[in-house]
């Protein structure tokens, strides 16, 4: 696995908000065909680090390397190139809330692809279905869904037009345990099936262990951990013990107010 | 004592750099919305969309504001020009002031008052949402899926609408200028008619389409940049419009020198 050229490779990624420094030096490896689980506390810089891959944000320096090649710093025709292999889910679902659900969901096919609209409708009536949405919901206006509706109209979306590598920011936030099992099956189905590369950001452990083939800890603007799922319990670090067991004492300081 | 004057020159040092940079920043987006407006791939929905909400939607402000400028017009003008005797000149007078200036101008302000504050907020809130980030990822250019047809539409619009105005405007000087201040209709359609050039027109429609494309430009402009939730979004329109209102003076005066000074 480790032999081949890394589908992703990302080497001393750094990023900064004016004085903020989010990403310190981010350096990870995704082979074809795996699924990667980064997690980390909140604000640590996950959704930061997946718009750095996907061109979205500039990191301030390290090089990041899809299929072998660098992609820090390609604009236009080039970067539109590279971006054809990624989907999207956003934290926040992001729909267009211009469109209804089902054009949200064909966007990629209809304006990424050209597929004709009859064509690219179905394919996201059947998109829907896959994600637990009725047809019915396909002509409703995104602000008529639940938040975690939205989330898998979002799921839907980035998985539509079948791309290489997919992003998914919090795939279950929101989402009742029943509904994030069938998400969680649903991404385990698209690297299995359709040999996607994945990198999930989650807080749930239970759907992390579902869905990873690998574990990637964010901390402090670093990877602190890294490792196989199998070993998420026996990692013997302080930072994925504490986080993992959700204990309030450990190296991660959250900041408070004492009451 | 020499500390104030080093602080005072870092502070002006710091301005100029932060607004060479915005001025560089907002060169390289006018750069994109142009590059855009004719380069494929084109949205021609998105466009017949925009031409709507821009165009068709602003035929009541501009009418009514039209109208009321053309009454107003005539009545001043025809207080104004009894202090010499001239108030034959009033149609003639009214008519070159509305085609030329007046017209396109009002219609402006109205403009971007109201389509540069729509465009700011729409464009803003797909900003701070993600929208815009999910449309690039989903590999769509949003200069040419959001803003091309915004200019676009704004440049056509403009000049239709101010045209309408302009006839709106003179019917309203005629209405106060037959009714209230007693020319006979004939006479006052001639005086309208016979003092009009083609240029009077023409120029002010070239400043409509002028005026037209700043006002989207600063609505994409301020939306796109916007950050920051609901406050953001709601400062990106304040400076939409206000950005748009004065550039729009700015560059009426420009484009007057342009037409008609010797
Ligand atoms: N566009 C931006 N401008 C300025 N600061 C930003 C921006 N985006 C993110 N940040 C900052 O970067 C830090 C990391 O944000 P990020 O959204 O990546 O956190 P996260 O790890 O995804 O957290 P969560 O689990 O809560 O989603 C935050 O402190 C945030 O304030
Ligand atoms: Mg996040």
């Amino acid at each position: 696995m480790t032999d081949a050229v890394p589908k992703i490779r990302l080497k001393g990624v750094r990023k900064a908000f004016g004085r903020k420094t989010v990403l310190k030096g981010v350096d990870i490896d995704v082979a074809k065909g795996e699924s990667l689980v980064v997690i980390g506390g909140s604000g640590t810089g996950k959704s930061v680090l997946l718009k750095c891959i996907i061109g979205l944000l500039p990191p301030d320096a390290g090089s990041i390397l899809v299929d072998g090649a660098e992609v820090v710093g390609l604009r236009g025709r080039e970067r539109a190139e590279v971006r054809r292999k990624f989907g999207m889910l956003f934290q926040s679902a992001a729909l267009f809330d211009s469109l209804n659900v089902w054009e949200n969901v064909a966007f990629g096919l209809i304006e990424g692809r050209g597929m004709a609209r009859r064509e690219a409708r179905a394919k996201a009536m059947d998109m829907l279905a896959r994600v637990g949405l009725g047809a019915d919901v396909g002509n409703l206006s995104p602000s008529e869904l639940s938040g975690g509706m939205r989330k898998r109209v979002g799921l839907a979306r980035a998985i539509a037009t079948e791309p290489e590598i997919l992003f998914f920011d919090e795939p279950t936030t929101g989402l009742d345990p029943i509904m994030s099992e069938v998400i969680n099956e649903l991404i385990v189905k698209c690297v299995r099936e359709l040999g996607a590369t994945a990198i999930s950001i989650t807080h749930d452990l239970g759907s992390a262990r579902k869905i990873a083939d690998r574990v990637a800890m964010l901390h402090g603007g670093n990877i602190v951990w890294e490792g196989p799922v199998a070993e998420l319990d026996k990692s013997s670090n302080a930072f994925v013990d504490q986080f993992i067991n959700g204990r309030a004492e450990g190296p991660i300081h959250v900041e408070v107010a004492a009451g | 004592m020499l500390a104030f004057p080093l602080q005072f020159l870092t502070t002006i040092g710091r301005t100029t750099r932060l607004a060479l940079a915005a001025t560089g920043q907002f060169a390289r987006f006018t750069a994109s919305g142009l590059r855009a407006c004719v380069q494929p791939p084109f949205y021609p929905r998105l466009l017949g969309h925009q031409l709507l909400a821009i165009g068709y939607y602003s035929l009541p402000v501009v009418g009514m504001t039209a109208m009321f400028t053309g009454m107003v017009l005539a009545l001043q003008i025809y207080l104004g020009s009894a202090r010499f005797s001239a108030e034959s000149a009033v149609a003639s007078i009214v008519v070159i002031g509305i085609t030329r200036e007046l017209g396109p101008v009002i219609a402006g302000l109205m403009v971007a008052g109201r389509v540069g504050a729509a465009i700011a907020a729409e464009i803003g809130t797909m900003r701070v949402t993600e929208q815009i980030d999910a449309l690039e990822t989903l590999s769509t250019d949003p200069f040419r899926y959001l803003v091309a047809p915004r200019l676009i539409a704004a440049a056509i619009t403009m000049p239709m609408l101010v045209l309408i105005g302009d006839i709106i405007g003179v019917f309203g000087a005629y209405v106060i200028g037959v009714n209230k201040l007693g020319f006979a209709p004939t006479v006052y359609i001639h005086n309208t008619w016979d003092f009009l050039e083609v240029m009077d027109v023409v120029s002010g429609l070239v400043k409509a389409s002028v005026f037209g494309f700043i006002i989207a430009l600063m609505g994409c402009y301020y939306g796109y940049q916007s950050r920051g939730g609901a406050q953001g979004v709601g400062a990106a329109t304040t400076s939409a419009v206000v950005t748009a209102s004065i550039l729009l003076i700015g560059a009426d005066y420009l484009l007057s020198e342009m037409f008609f000074a010797q």
